[in-house]
């Protein structure tokens, strides 16, 4: 199945949680915040949430800026 | 002379006037030596969706000590109210601060704000319990109703972002200075140490830098140089300088000259 991660298509196994994909992207869950579907995720919770096809996800970061 | 009172924002309290930017720097060293070299306590960072083909990169957030320093997110690049409030919310979820640089640009050449969208956005924000610091113009209007809606501190621009101009308009932001009961960030436009100096000797609250330190041949040393302009200007305010006057006032006895 497909979701649509940071705005590009992205190919997932059914099943996939969002924890699973943090550590697909060896992403540090303390420093990103998940957003799915338009709903921020709570960060103790977002790990067990489920994936299905067509969800979107936003996965961002702090970034250097002004 | 008595101590100064510490920069008071919501609930947070700071020691330095200084608040630097995080953008623009060659690598994180940089950005840490800048920092400790401008004694600033707050740091403003961006948010922005991760590289999911190159995830794996050092985070800004591990190479500062967030022990002492206060990170302020800013919700740069935003160009609608809807934008700005959906970055902020997600800055806010990363547990780290409830402060949030309110920006929403409307224009692309002189990156100045819109002010109807940063204004519709800060009262959004506020009501959810946001630390609101709107980037705006020096316009005391709009900074009147910014702080009716519940911005905790305002940050005019002292010149447009990264012009390094310095103060363009001295007359808007003494009436910004004069009427606003909440701090004043001058944000924006700073070129130099002198620049940052002058709106401290105004009574400006704090200054807010990026490019002027970042962009700088030697940042470590202009980040120093920063830091002791803002204290240059920031005492000479409270000592109170002298009137400008047309004529001379001589300095020596006009008694006792030998003729």
């Amino acid at each position: 199945m497909h979701i649509t991660l940071n705005g590009e298509p992205y190919p997932v196994n059914p099943g996939t949680t969002v924890g699973d994909l943090l550590a697909l992207l060896a992403l540090d869950p303390e420093r990103v915040v998940v957003e799915h579907n338009r709903a921020i995720l709570d960060r103790t919770t977002a790990p067990a949430q489920p994936l299905a096809d067509g969800d979107e996800v936003e996965i961002v970061t702090m970034v250097g800026g002004g | 002379m008595t101590d100064d009172t510490p920069l008071q924002i919501g609930d947070h309290t700071f020691h330095s006037r200084l608040i630097i930017g995080s953008g623009k720097y060659k690598d994180f060293a940089e950005t840490r030596a800048a920092l400790d070299a401008s004694g600033a306590e707050m740091i403003t960072v961006a948010v922005r969706r991760v590289n999911i083909t190159d995830p794996a990169k050092e985070n800004l957030l591990d190479a500062l000590d967030l022990e002492r320093t206060t990170i302020l997110p800013n919700t740069a690049g935003c160009t609608t109210a809807d934008e700005c409030v959906r970055t902020a919310r997600l800055a806010r979820a990363a547990g780290i601060t409830d402060l949030v640089k309110v920006e929403v640009i409307g224009d692309p050449k002189t990156l100045y704000p819109d002010t109807a969208a940063t204004l519709e956005a800060t009262e959004i924000l506020a009501k959810e319990g946001f630390t609101c610091l709107p980037y705006t113009t020096d316009d005391p209007v709009v900074a009147q109703r910014l702080v009716d809606a519940g911005a905790a501190a305002i940050m005019p621009l002292a010149a447009p972002i990264g012009s390094g101009l310095g103060v363009c308009n001295p007359y808007t932001l003494r009436i910004l200075l004069e009427i606003l009961t909440v701090p004043v960030i001058v944000d924006a436009g700073v070129g130099t140490a002198s620049d940052a100096t002058v709106v401290m000797e105004m009574g400006a609250d704090g200054v807010l830098m990026n490019t002027a330190i970042a962009g700088a041949e030697d940042p470590i040393a202009m980040a120093r140089a920063m830091k002791l302009g803002v204290e240059a200007g920031r005492l000479a305010y409270r000592a109170g300088r002298i009137p400008k006057k047309l004529y001379a006032t001589a300095s020596s006895p006009l008694e006792g000259v030998v003729r």
